[in-house]
């Protein structure tokens, strides 16, 4: 499910260095529409050159959160800070920032190249500079030789790099994309992705990107904040927001995942053990929580880091291993969805990549099977 | 949701509601007020043709001064004593209701076959109904006397058909009212009837059909209930107006077609009594403010709905 | 409309209802005789005379002065209108303004008349301005009501636009009020026209709101009609009608000639623009 982040990796990310100041300071902001509370004393740091992203579902309080960025809605409370400044009472066209919009928002009346000009004529840019400009916007998005056209004259995807361009010609401190690709169909999507990812890091712009649809936010961002109801339920890099997620929430937002209750036995601090009912079995995991035993919590285990087996594996000691029997099978191409209902009745999802041609594919409806997994695979959710 | 782009605007904004606001209170609002107060005054030979209300009263024997304020309900009084005003006011409203109800009957299933037929089409046939419209409204109804006449179109074709010995003349009866104010006010029916049935999912009365149910059925149960907003919307747009239509009822009515809005003019222009034409423009819009208002919450819901 | 069924006869009857009666008045108004009802030969003769009546080119000189007048104010207060009711969300009084708005449509015209005219006698009363009335008191009349009608032209022409269109403009730079200059304005520019001309219409029809707010001097067009006709036909009145019939429609003609080619400009557009993709 989750591709791996294409980022090349540095020495230092810099939200990990404390000596770096954020580029964008979002300071305990809170928007209210009448009684209804669209975001929620959220505070976030970006830094300079992230391409950051803001996932969440509708109605979580993302878009609101850009559109304050943009200076279209003003926070009830609260502060945002751009490359040190405070944005309170600058209107939109006073801020560094520019917008693309989900609609990409193109004049219907103007030609693409006037599109793109018509920020540089509202900062009185020369008449020289601004053909070159805009000549470099148009070819770094490769719409050099459909200057002349109107917006209703291209298809989906010119439309978009014609919105990207539009809003990367004034050359913003910060970029902000509401759902940049929503509009464009899955083949276009995947490929946009990667251009997208370029360009940022071709211009070194900082980009804040809100969407819905996490498989995107994973492929982009560097950071992904993730947003429910008006507040920041999460803030990490795409590897840590799936790996460890810190509630049921983050946990069933981003990819799938199983979730087992239970009572923690044993607490230390390289592990604990966890006696779940659920899972017909003791969780054992290898790394250590916070909480005393005997408290309830979720365990929360990725459906491609449980093997399933006909056998029980060998120098099996009854921890980390569940019995069940195969219910459903989805056969995806490229892996497979096994779900496996226990003996308590609670049903698990299990992937499997197809190494072998299906023919010899040993598991099949029915079977009794062993589920296993490694003690590092389970993450305990104590929210 | 744009709170901000408002806040912004907020300088130039005030000026933009102002100057049309302000128009409307002088030109819309205050006649309103100007008319109920010479509503409650007497008519006089004088120019203004009626008294004021209110006047400063010398009180000799005490020697003090009075603001003396007369309402005169004699107007209003008249209007529920003298019969003429009762039958025109209940005809006026029979009149516009059978004008609603033709126009409902001939408009709908325009509205309709325009709606259900191709795309490409409907722009054509929507512009054919609107066109009379740009025509002048006067000369339509100048139109219908040539062939209402006694010796007009219909009469004549009548008589060469044998179906009339005698000339037989519609016009200057109620019958001319009807089929003018149907004709004049027919665009208005059919336009928000058609917008409401052209939004509707073809898909919806497929369903409908492929659940067992047969097209009239269909067209009962789904079609008209969901059209429902254009109905109510058309039969505003017509009815309204009609009650207080002069026009048609004073070209091809009889004398004895008594409306409203021919009483109005009547009092105003015949007897110069400004103050009886005013109660009548008042009992009118009190009458009208229901079915006005009704109007205005449709008309709000679907711009709502078109946002 | 594969059957010739219900449907389509009651499309048609409409259609001949709204049409045989303006056909037959120009069929008539090339008509030798006086008598309307009687065909005595073909003539132009009517035409001849329309064009020798002083009093009726008068009229309709007064008629087109006014209705432009008219239009051009009742686009620029309706557009103001269309907009504050469109982008401004609530605002105090929006209650009393949005019904302000809507209440001329349905109006019946004798109380707007009689409402105007007595305002128009208490204001020459208080401040001495109108004095008398005539051409400004019937364009102030007809750009009360006409105002309405642009107003809900330009507003639902307005929700129709995508409003991030103006947030885009604000965030590239643009001032609101350049925002509205360069970007709003071009694209509701149609609805403007037809605004425009929807406004000239009303004015140019008008006899009832006219006949009230007018002084002596100033008989307009429609007035002079309904006068003549209110004693019968005549052929005069015919050839008239004619003449502005064949206007109207000519305009309206090549309106949508206009429009059906732009159309299809944007059809091929759009198929290149599939292609090209």
């Amino acid at each position: 499910m989750a591709s791996q982040p294409i980022r090349k990796p540095t020495r230092l990310e810099p939200w990990q260095d404390p000596g770096q100041t954020p580029y964008v300071r979002i300071d305990r902001v809170t928007k209210r529409f009448g009684d209804f509370v669209a975001v929620d004393e959220v505070s976030l740091s970006i830094h300079r050159g992230e391409f950051f992203a803001l996932l969440g579902g509708s109605g979580s309080g993302k878009t609101t959160l850009l559109r304050m960025l943009a200076g279209f809605e003003t926070p009830s409370d609260g502060k945002i800070y751009i490359d040190g400044v405070d944005m309170t009472g600058i209107p939109p066209y006073e801020r560094p920032v520019n917008m693309m919009f989900q609609s990409y928002a193109l004049f219907p009346h103007m030609t693409v190249e006037q599109n793109v000009a018509f920020g540089l004529k509202q900062d009185r840019v020369p008449k020289p500079e601004i053909r070159d400009r805009v000549a470099e916007m148009l070819n770094l998005v490769q719409l050099g030789q459909f200057a002349k056209r109107k917006p209703h004259q291209l298809s989906g995807g010119q439309r978009q790099r014609v919105a990207l361009a539009r809003s990367l010609v004034k050359r913003p401190k910060l970029l902000l994309l509401d759902e940049p690709l929503g509009a464009l169909d899955r083949r276009l999507r995947e490929q946009t992705q990667f251009e997208l990812v370029n360009i940022q890091e071709r211009l070194g712009i900082t980009f804040i990107v809100v969407t819905h649809d996490q498989e995107e936010a994973m492929t982009m961002s560097s950071r992904i904040a993730v947003m429910n109801h008006g507040k920041i339920a999460q803030v990490g890099t795409p590897s840590e927001v799936y790996e460890y997620p810190n509630s049921r929430f983050v946990s069933e937002f981003i990819g799938s995942v199983n979730l087992f209750e239970g009572i923690v036995a044993e607490e230390q601090s390289d592990h604990v053990l966890i006696r779940s009912e659920e899972a017909g079995c003791d969780l054992y995991i290898n790394h250590g929580v916070m909480v005393p035993p005997g408290t309830r919590v979720a365990v929360a285990i990725r459906p491609e880091k449980i093997t399933l087996a006909k056998e029980a594996p060998a120098a099996a000691d009854g921890r980390n291993l569940a019995r069940g029997l195969v219910r459903e099978i989805a056969y995806l191409g490229d892996m497979s969805i096994y779900l496996v209902q226990l003996a308590g009745g609670k049903t698990v999802r299990v992937t499997a990549p197809n190494v072998t041609r299906r023919t010899e594919m040993p598991i099949t409806w029915e079977d009794e099977v062993y589920l296993s997994w490694q003690p590092f695979a389970g993450v305990v959710l104590t929210q | 949701m744009s709170g901000l782009i408002h806040r912004l605007m907020t300088r130039g904004r005030g000026l933009v509601v102002a100057v049309p606001y302000v128009w409307l209170l002088l030109f819309f609002l205050v006649p309103f007020l100007i008319i109920l107060y010479i509503s409650f005054s007497e008519a006089v030979i004088a120019q203004p043709p009626f008294t004021p209300l209110a006047e400063l009263v010398r009180d000799e024997d005490f020697g003090t001064t009075k603001l003396q304020i007369l309402l005169n309900l004699s107007n209003y009084q008249r209007m529920f004593e003298d019969d003429l005003y009762i039958l025109a006011y209940l005809n006026s409203v029979k009149i516009a209701l059978i004008t609603t109800l033709a126009c409902l009957l001939i408009g709908y299933p325009m509205a309709y076959a325009i709606a259900k037929a191709p795309p490409s089409r409907r722009g054509t046939l929507m512009m054919l109904v609107i066109l009379p419209f740009w025509t002048s409204f006067l000369i339509r109804i100048y139109a219908w006397i040539g062939i209402l006449k006694g010796n007009g179109l219909i009469s004549n074709f009548l008589q060469w058909a044998g179906i009339t010995a005698e000339p037989f003349e519609i016009l200057y009866s109620d019958w001319a009212v009807y089929i003018g104010m149907t004709y004049v006010y027919l665009p208005f029916m059919v336009l928000p009837l058609y917008a409401t049935l052209e939004k509707l999912d073809p898909a919806l009365l497929e369903a409908a059909a492929d659940l067992g149910s047969r097209p009239f059925r269909a067209f009962l149960q789904v079609t008209l209930p969901l059209s429902l907003p254009g109905i109510v919307a058309g039969s505003l747009l017509v009815f309204i107006p009609s009650v207080g239509e002069f026009v048609t009822p004073e070209l091809l009515g009889g004398p004895d077609t008594l409306m409203i809005g021919r009483v109005l003019w009547n009092e105003f222009f015949a007897n110069r009594d400004w103050p009886v034409a005013s109660a009548v423009a008042v009992a009118l819009l009190l009458f009208l403010v229901i079915p006005i208002m009704v109007f205005q919450h449709v008309q709000g819901r679907q711009m709502e709905e078109a946002r | 409309m594969k059957r010739f069924g219900f449907l389509s006869w009651a499309l048609w009857f409409g259609y001949a209802f709204l049409y045989v009666p303006i056909v037959l008045l120009v069929v008539y108004s090339f008509n030798e005789s006086r008598l309307v009802t009687v065909w005595g030969g073909f003539s132009t003769k009517w035409y001849g005379e329309l064009l020798n009546n002083d009093k009726l080119l008068g009229a309709a000189a007064l008629s087109l002065q006014v209705a432009a007048v008219t239009a051009t104010m009742s686009v620029l207060l309706g557009t103001l209108a269309g907009i504050a009711l469109s982008r401004f969300g609530r605002f105090r009084g929006r209650t009393l303004f949005g019904g302000m708005i809507t209440a001329p449509l349905v109006m019946p015209d004798v109380i707007i008349g009689l409402s105007l005219l007595v305002l128009f006698v208490s204001m020459e009363q208080l401040i001495g301005w109108p004095e008398g009335r005539g051409f400004t008191t019937i364009a102030i009349a007809h750009t009360t009501f006409a105002m309405a009608y642009v107003a809900v032209v330009i507003q639902s022409r307005l929700s129709g636009m995508d409003e991030s269109l103006e947030e885009a403009a604000m965030d590239l730079g643009a001032r609101p009020a350049k925002v509205f200059f360069v970007i709003t304005l071009p694209i509701i520019a149609p609805a403007i026209v037809s605004g425009w001309l929807l406004a000239f219409t009303l004015s140019l029809d008008d006899v009832v709101i006219a006949s009230f707010v007018s002084g002596p001097g100033s008989t307009t067009l429609p007035m002079v009609v309904f006068s003549s006709v209110k004693f019968g036909v005549s052929p005069e009145i015919n050839a008239l009608a004619s003449l502005m019939m064949l206007i109207v429609s000519t305009g309206i003609f090549i309106a949508s000639l206009l429009l059906a080619r732009q159309d299809r400009q944007r059809a091929r557009d759009e198929q290149m623009a599939m292609q090209g993709g």
